[in-house]
């Protein structure tokens, strides 16, 4: 069929405004829906770290979990807690070679993190390079500031099955009860082994076809918890 | 329904399946087989996109000017590709997390493409809309085929429930290993060209 170039240019024209305004339309409507999915995935994964069973909660009850369990709050590089600034506040910006997340207001760095009452733990947020993705989660340490209580990844692009196992509860569990100190006070972290772990107290199981993710949860998991260590050691002499 | 409408359906299934025939949509054939659940959302969501693209480009078909139909293809096909991605973050968050950036892919699927130009553009909506609905048949069921080899012998699960018996497992003192490279792309081609093949032996087909 021939149209002239003026009826090709005002169908154009018609298609491009129609298809335009119905996704604006969709994307304004669904907006909210959306963040709200992606907050309650957070703290959803908050509550999974430190021991709660969230696959039998909806959205509502992890609101009302969270806001009864978790506190934010704010710390300075060495380790005080600073009241003024609340943890949405934060400006995050990701170092996009290292995956590594820092937090700024204003000019200053400042570290999130989580108190959480009942169980009592320490939560921080976690992220780095894996093999093909930045992996996102949390760690959940006791109230000895030593003691895992646990990991969760909420977001990664790891392979199904080899590096995507790091969301499996087998390897999450595994991470309960490792030590990030040594005897000496000195940082040790938890290290994914490379096969069946030999150290009990800093190492978990790897995951087998998956070396240089498990290698990046090892390094990532030891560069965030140095952001840290000025808190950890403070409260943990206390 | 008639002869002519069933005949529509039905072929793309297999006489003219898309991924086997045609060898189109492989991409996403290899990239959401891993798990039974990802690949059956992601027919779910072709199927809404191939459907309703061939029914509004055949509404469309008298009017689109025939020097730039490709872009009125690919606006349509696009905005509704951005559309179901939209509503599976806000309704189906979990699985949309999983399925990434496939459903965006969608948009480069050549079968809804390969559908519009060569069917919707010709014919009226209401056989447009049972091609659309042939085609979706015919990609999920390979999709599925797939994805149920992978996950069962990659995993030893299908939906995530535990097929294979945790006692047979190496870890537990039996002998079994999940087979990782099902895991992976080169997995899924072996199986596809496997299913390829059984057919083509089936029904005598010879590339020209």
């Amino acid at each position: 069929m021939q149209h002239n170039n003026l009826y090709t240019f005002k169908f154009i024209s018609l298609i491009t405004i129609v298809a335009s305004f119905l996704l604006a339309l969709a994307s304004t409507q669904l907006k909210d829906r959306q963040e709200f999915n992606i907050e309650v995935d957070k703290k959803k994964n908050i509550l999974k770290c430190i021991g709660l069973d969230v696959a039998a909660m909806n959205a509502n009850t992890i609101i009302e979990e969270y806001h009864k369990r978790i506190q934010d709050v704010v710390l300075k590089q060495n380790g005080d807690r600073v009241n003024h600034i609340a943890s949405e506040d934060l400006e995050l910006v990701e170092n996009k070679s290292t995956g590594q997340i820092s937090y700024f207001y204003k000019e200053d760095e400042f570290l999130p993190a989580y108190l959480a009452s009942n169980p009592q733990a320490f939560i921080f947020p976690i992220s780095g390079k894996g093999l093909w993705s930045t992996l996102y989660g949390y760690l959940a340490l006791d109230m000895d500031l030593n003691t895992v209580k646990g990991i969760t990844f909420y977001k990664h692009g790891e392979t199904p099955g080899l590096g995507g196992e790091i969301e499996k509860k087998w390897f999450q569990e595994n991470f309960i009860g490792k030590k990030i100190f040594n005897d000496g006070g000195k940082l040790m972290s938890v290290s994914v082994a490379k096969g069946k772990a030999m150290d009990e107290n800093h190492e978990v199981d790897g995951i087998s076809g998956a070396t240089i993710t498990s290698k990046g949860v090892s390094d990532f998991l030891k560069n965030d918890l140095l952001r840290y260590i000025d808190f950890l050691t403070i409260h943990r002499s206390n | 329904m008639d002869k002519n409408s069933k005949a529509i359906i039905a072929d793309p299934l297999v006489d003219n399946n898309p991924i086997t025939k045609q060898i189109l949509g492989i991409c996403s054939a290899l990239a959401v087989t891993v798990k039974m659940e990802q690949a059956v959302v992601m027919t779910l969501a072709l199927t809404f996109v191939l459907v309703s693209s061939n029914i509004i480009i055949s509404l469309l078909r008298k009017g689109i000017p025939g020097k730039v139909r490709i872009i009125v293809q690919l606006t349509v096909i696009a905005s509704l590709v951005i559309l179901i991605d939209q509503v599976l973050k806000a309704y189906l968050y979990d699985i949309s997390k999983q399925l990434s950036v496939f459903v965006g892919l969608i948009i480069t699927n050549c079968i809804i493409m390969g559908r519009a130009e060569a069917f919707a553009m010709q014919n009226n909506i209401k056989d447009a809309m049972y091609d659309g609905f042939g085609n979706s048949f015919g990609y999920g069921l390979i999709l599925i085929i797939v994805a149920t080899f992978r996950e069962l012998f990659g995993s030893g699960t299908l939906f995530n429930l535990q097929i294979i018996p945790s006692w047979m497992y190496l870890e537990q003192g039996g002998w079994y290993v999940n087979n990782g490279l099902m895991l992976l792309a080169p997995g899924a081609f072996i199986i596809l060209g496997l299913i390829i093949w059984v057919q083509r032996s089936y029904t005598h087909f010879i590339e020209e």
